[in-house]
């Protein structure tokens, strides 16, 4: 009896032992496309339909065309459950398969890649969210951010309220109230709020949500119920977005004066306030609703033959454009690699020089199937980023619709303190590896 | 049949109080020694050391500290997150400050400002027990995390909020940061882990060790025998935090390289305080029997789909291994309550007689 048990523990462990091995092994003939996606745990409401996303552009890819130049795309999602840990997990378990470009959808996972990038030789692109100062290409050659900074979509915001109030020197006295996700995120955009705060004279009141109560906030909205901000900016994600929409309409705050930021606009966001919701606003950087070419043919070759996990309502919502924006430029930076290399098969390496000279203008997006989808996007050596404009959008109740043009950041506000982080950066992190890569022409 | 122990006879009491008396162990210990210092650095294979031995080590010392302090004196604590937490920023600022000084001395240093901390913490510990004292360290938890949060100064009015490890040399070796190769980490975490399991170990079978356990199991008792309640209960805080801080310092400078304040958060606690339950409370062995099954199984099972050829989505694969190993621990826990450690001395006793059993 007892043998036998010990015979099936034993097998069971060799199974399992092998199976670590098995992993190890793959083949060659394809571009390896990680995606580091979250469909797990408490950001997962944000982290499906991005996921789903980047899956199925990449999936119709391969439908379509063949992949990319020819070449299959080998597309595997690693799960990190938003856990910095697992991020790290993936980023081992994926290194030796020589991956193209990761995308940690994390700005914790972002900031732990960040040092492994340049040495294992993987670009990271952080697709508009993780370290801003990662936009000096000079000290960052291996990190990516496009279309725009956070500090680029505060000033947008910010650009946006003065606007509204007829001119940013309108702003003085007003009072802005910043709730917030209190980790790296959240944080990250307070000192442009305060050093714009000093510029144009409006006062900033500061509402951090830990983790751990951004299903609650009561807190914190009974405090702007006191202040009685002008306007609310929201830096938020995962469950704490419905959440604060809730809340601010509960405590009966104007909700054309409530923004969020790009991280805190999907669709599932704004419906759980439903039409109590109507009104509130959020940047956006990728097209809205299913009225493109590509997105279209996504329809036709992946969901409609059953090889997406999209649900049929979610398809093209906020956040699942957002995924197939980020593998749109993954896609354009592996056509780049390839074009610049000769190559066909390309690794980590080619694909850093592709999102280096990555340039798509609004002709090439309309060639990608992507008419006005998003901003034209224009990344250099020095200029990981490209501090493309932004929309604002609105939620009319049901869905969002576009409410305003293109809005510029303001370079002149957000170089100086990008410059400032990125050498800061580098001064705490002793050892910090200069820049050795060269620079291609852009194509 | 592997673990007959006839003809080994003790003629010291030296040799009868061994911590191995017997041959099989120590053989069998000196072969996962070998192991894990040659073996697993020959594979060369960075996910093997770098995800699944050097954190699955740092979770070991993490849940020796703790069990010192729940397992052999009684306390529950479920503040074990925050003292990691205490030892990482500690040792983050000391490197930032002295530059110069190895960042081993300061790994260890480290560990003294949680024992500090631990200490502090650890006050109420004569005048409340049990569940009560559970939540006067939930308090320090969620105050420390507060800290780490709220006080800039201790990650160095860093943007992010984060602190990032700087490269740092041991003997012209690059030991930390993004450049030290996954080996050279994986062998200072593991002679750590070794050295600091022994002082333990050998703390934990002596005169302290057992004025720990008299106080778990009867503190009125142990009072009587003449064993001062506070300052044992304090060492044990003290020498339970100086582990969780040195297992901080470690996840932080050499599985990690830069952490977030929620690192150590409560759900760390949780997974400490899981592995000593389920490792088995009072047990140096069950600290990394508890590690493994917590940290190390989720790892495995995700391969096991992928290595029988099932497609399934890698989400489902997690959902997958989260019940797997739910359901694993309840079954363990029912079937040994006493946890992993209780269920290898069966184990042994068995095998002591087996074929023959008696």
């Amino acid at each position: 009896m007892k043998v036998r048990h010990f015979i099936s523990g034993m097998a069971c462990a060799s199974l399992l032992a092998g199976g670590l091995l098995v992993g190890a092994a793959q083949a060659q003939d394809s571009i390896y496309v990680p995606l580091f996606t979250y469909r797990t745990g408490p950001y997962a409401n944000s982290g499906i339909p991005i996921a789903n996303g980047m899956h199925d552009y990449l999936t119709m890819l391969n439908e379509r065309d063949g992949g990319i130049g020819g070449v299959k795309l080998n597309v595997e999602e690693c799960e990190t459950g938003y856990d910095t840990k697992k991020g790290v997990e993936c980023w081992e378990q994926t290194k030796d398969k020589h991956p193209t470009v990761v995308n940690p959808f994390s700005t914790g996972i972002t900031l732990q890649l960040i040092p492994k990038a340049s040495v294992d030789k993987i670009p990271i692109l952080s697709m508009a969210y993780g370290l801003s100062a990662s936009a000096v290409g000079k000290d960052f050659p291996w990190v990516f951010n496009p279309p725009a900074t956070y500090w680029d979509g505060m000033s947008m915001i910010i650009r946006y309220i003065g606007n509204k109030e007829g001119g940013l020197d309108k702003l003085k006295g007003k009072k802005i109230g910043f709730i917030f996700l209190d980790a790296g995120y959240g944080r990250e955009p307070i000192p442009l709020l305060e050093q714009l705060a000093k510029d144009y004279g409006f006062e900033v009141k500061l509402y951090p949500v830990a983790g751990k109560e951004m299903q609650d906030q009561s807190g914190q909205w009974l405090s702007v119920r006191r202040d009685r901000p002008n306007w609310m900016i929201m830096w938020g994600w995962g469950a704490m977005n419905p959440t604060a929409i809730k809340r601010a309409s509960e405590n009966g705050y104007p909700m054309d004066h409530f923004i969020g930021i790009w991280w805190s606009g999907s669709d599932d966001d704004a419906r759980g306030g439903g039409q109590a919701a109507k009104g509130y606003l959020a940047l956006n950087f990728s097209g809205l609703g299913s009225n493109y070419p590509a997105i279209q043919d996504i329809k036709k070759y992946v969901v409609d033959k059953g090889k997406s996990q999209v649900e049929k309502d979610k398809f093209a919502d906020t956040f699942y454009n957002r995924g197939v924006y980020n593998t749109a430029i993954v896609a354009e930076a592996i056509r780049n690699a390839q074009k610049i290399t000769g190559k066909k098969v390309v690794d980590g390496t080619d694909v850093r020089r592709g999102l280096e000279t990555l340039n798509i203008t609004p002709a090439r997006w309309k060639e990608l199937g992507f008419p006005d989808f998003g901003a034209p996007v224009k990344v250099t050596c020095d200029d990981h980023n490209g501090h493309s404009p932004a929309y604002m959008q609105q939620w009319d109740g049901t869905k969002w619709v576009k409410a305003s043009d293109w809005i510029e950041p303001m370079k002149d506000k957000v170089d100086p303190l990008l410059e400032k982080a990125a050498a800061d950066y580098v001064k705490s992190n002793a050892g910090w590896p200069k820049r050795t890569e060269a620079c291609d022409k852009s194509s | 049949m592997l673990y007959r122990e006839t003809g080994q006879f003790k003629t010291t009491y030296q040799s009868d109080s061994a911590i191995f008396p017997i041959l099989q162990d120590r053989i069998g210990l000196a072969v996962i020694l070998a192991v894990a210092f040659i073996a697993i650095p020959a594979t060369r294979n960075d996910f093997i050391i770098n995800a699944v031995m050097t954190p699955f080590l740092i979770f070991a010392l993490a849940s020796i500290g703790l069990n010192i302090l729940t397992g052999y004196t009684g306390l529950l604590s479920l503040g074990t997150g925050a003292f990691m937490g205490v030892g990482a920023y500690a040792c983050y600022k000391l490197t930032t400050i002295f530059p110069q000084v190895n960042i081993l001395v300061w790994v260890v240093a480290s560990g003294f400002f949680s024992a500090a901390v631990g200490v502090l913490f650890g006050l109420p510990s004569l005048r409340i027990k049990g569940f009560y004292l559970a939540i006067a360290t939930l308090a320090a938890q969620f105050f420390l995390e507060w800290c780490f949060i709220r006080v800039p100064w201790l990650y160095n009015y860093n943007v992010s909020g984060a602190i990032e490890v700087p490269q740092r040399e041991l003997f012209g070796i690059i030991v930390t940061g993004p450049r030290a190769t996954s080996e050279t980490r994986y062998y200072i975490v593991l002679t750590l882990v070794v050295v600091l399991t022994w002082l333990a170990s050998n703390l934990v079978h002596g005169r302290i060790g057992r004025m720990w356990m008299a106080v778990r199991d009867m503190d009125l008792a142990a009072e009587l025998m003449g064993i001062r309640l506070l300052p044992t209960k304090l060492l044990a805080f003290a020498v339970s935090s100086f582990y969780c801080g040195v297992a901080g310092a470690l996840m932080v400078f050499l599985w990690y390289g830069g952490a977030e304040a929620s690192v150590f958060g409560i759900n760390q606690s949780f997974t400490i305080l899981f592995m000593v339950i389920i490792g088995g409370l009072g047990s140096m062995i069950g600290s990394f029997m508890g590690a493994a099954l917590i940290f190390i199984l989720p790892i495995l099972l995700r391969f096991v789909p992928e290595s029988l050829g099932l497609p399934l989505q890698s989400a489902t694969v997690e959902q997958l291994s989260f019940m797997i190993v739910g359901a694993m621990i309840i079954v363990i826990l029912i079937v040994e309550p006493a946890g992993l450690a209780r269920l290898w001395q069966i184990t042994k006793q068995k095998l002591r007689v087996w074929p023959f059993p008696y």
